[in-house]
């Protein structure tokens, strides 16, 4: 296929061929769905074990710079300027009308050095954002040269603290810089999975050798995007592009939790962002619309872009991401529903084939997170 | 010589001696597909013209179909399927078949593919 020529490799495409994956086009790079264990393997060893994810086609960016904190406090509604040195943040990037242009990690290296971690489908735009809107307050540099995997799941503490004892006591959401396979890389105890965890930024000539070094371990499998993808979603986080995106404002993406305290009305640094008045009058009036989770109450998976209604058939929502469910065996998916309609237990069909099919607003995470916090 | 015909959408038909056939999908397409969760069977008594979707199969990937390879009238159904989907995974062409049928129109077999025929259409 000639499209394909346009496609960029991550520094593990030899590693992920000669494991046996098959690989896909994702995000402008040939990604790993699933290796030979298939989805639904991957996926429960992930929760049973230890999962290694090359997560490598996402933007990897430092700011540096005294500024930087204030200078990224124009864009993301998050306070960054009191994030403590060796601590992250889930951020978001808004635009003028409150949408929401991409999601992001934040982390505070000290020494006025921000690391942040954003979306491979966004990371351009992302990258040029930043330049434009505060290039002149801090240095933005692409970290072209690193590779982030990801090594999660409950055996994940154990298999990565023998290589590197020291982030057995980092607790989530904390990061560190530590020496992993002869190389330093930046640790953070996070991922999108749910489960304890890390992601692992490595020097991209230096991330083969790590990958290969964990996968040495007994407890840990290769997990493609496909795993990634089910567990994303029983954890009930969002998936940008799918459940949140320039159309979604953080309150109806049901994400008031990732506005900090400060940075919201009657903070101490209220507002400041992009869209920051809609968001502020969304938190006082409320929206018409929610992102909800929604479990099936029959087997036939749900999937994006199902239309939602209610019991006299009309439509209410839609279904933003759906499908299949391994930890939890059932179907399960997230959308966006009228407000009238989002309260957990809320009966409602989605329509399959032109078939209603039962569900049910639910609360998310659909399986308990098992975040490590002390 | 094998009795077990195929069809470009990937289905196994395996003529059975009472003079029905067996359908199901083929090993290449379940690995195509990946973990089947999901199987919505016809009903018995369910008559379709060759071509037309006879089930409906989800796998954690994606939706498909099965297309019945000839027209014909379904006599039975792999009931197993509807709570374990991945026999279908686990074994395509023997403990994972769909549905039996009678065949209304033997002319249109020979208009499927053999196992050569369909080893060489899947590249294999």
């Amino acid at each position: 296929m000639s499209h394909t020529e346009t496609l960029s490799r991550t520094p593990l495409y030899a590693l992920h061929v000669e494991l046996g994956a098959k690989m896909v086009p994702f995000a402008g790079y040939e990604m790993p769905v699933q290796y030979p264990l298939g989805i639904l393997k991957e996926h429960q060893h992930t929760r049973a074990a230890a999962g290694l994810f090359d997560v490598s086609h996402m933007g990897q960016v430092k700011l540096i710079g005294a500024e930087a904190a204030a200078a990224l406090e124009t864009l993301v509604p998050i306070d960054v300027i009191d994030l403590p040195v060796g601590l992250q943040r889930y951020a978001l990037f808004t635009n003028d009308d409150g949408g929401i242009l991409d999601d992001l990690m934040v982390a505070n290296f000290g020494g006025g050095v921000l690391y942040v971690v954003v979306n491979a489908a966004c990371k351009a735009q992302d990258i040029a954002h930043l330049k434009s809107k505060i290039g002149h307050r801090c240095e933005v540099v692409e970290l072209t040269d690193r590779a982030l995997l990801a090594l999660q799941g409950p055996a994940a503490a154990t298999v990565l603290a023998r290589h590197a004892p020291a982030v057995a006591e980092l607790t989530f959401m904390h990061c560190t810089r530590v020496e992993l396979a002869g190389v330093e890389c930046y640790v953070s105890r996070s991922g999108y999975t749910g489960e304890d965890g890390y992601e692992i930024s490595v020097p991209a000539d230096h991330a083969e050798a790590l990958a290969r070094l964990l996968l040495a371990e007994p407890e840990v499998q290769a997990i493609g995007l496909g795993a990634r993808d089910s567990l994303r979603l029983e954890a009930g986080l969002c998936l940008y592009g799918h459940d949140i995106d320039t159309s979604t404002t953080p309150i109806e993406g049901s994400l008031l939790w990732a506005i900090s305290k400060a940075r919201r009305p009657g903070g101490e640094r209220a507002g400041g962002y992009p869209g920051a008045a809609v968001v502020a009058r969304h938190i006082a009036e409320g929206v018409q619309r929610k992102r909800v989770g929604l479990l099936v109450k029959d087997k036939v998976p749900v999937r994006e872009g199902a239309e939602l209604v209610d019991a006299d058939g009309h439509t209410i929502g839609k279904v933003t991401s759906g499908g299949f469910g391994p930890t939890l065996g059932a179907p399960l998916a997230m959308g966006y529903v009228a407000s009238a309609h989002a309260a957990l237990g809320t009966p409602l069909f989605a329509m399959v084939r032109g078939k209603p099919v039962a569900v049910e607003v639910a609360k998310t995470p659909f399986v308990p997170q098992r975040y490590y916090r002390s | 010589m094998s009795d077990i015909k195929y069809t470009e959408s990937h289905e196994w038909l395996r003529l059975e001696a009472d003079g029905c056939a067996t359908v199901g999908v083929t090993d290449y397409a379940q690995n195509l597909l990946g973990d089947l969760v999901y199987v919505a069977l016809p009903r018995e008594g369910d008559r379709f013209a060759q071509g037309e979707e006879a089930a409906t199969i989800e796998s954690v990937k994606a939706a498909g179909e099965i297309k019945i390879p000839v027209d014909g009238t379904v006599v039975s159904v792999n009931v197993a399927l509807a709570d374990e989907p991945s026999l279908v995974n686990e074994a395509a062409e023997s403990a994972g078949w769909f549905f039996r049928m009678r065949i209304d129109n033997p002319e249109q077999l020979a208009g499927l593919m053999d196992a050569a025929g369909y080893h060489a259409y899947i590249g294999a």
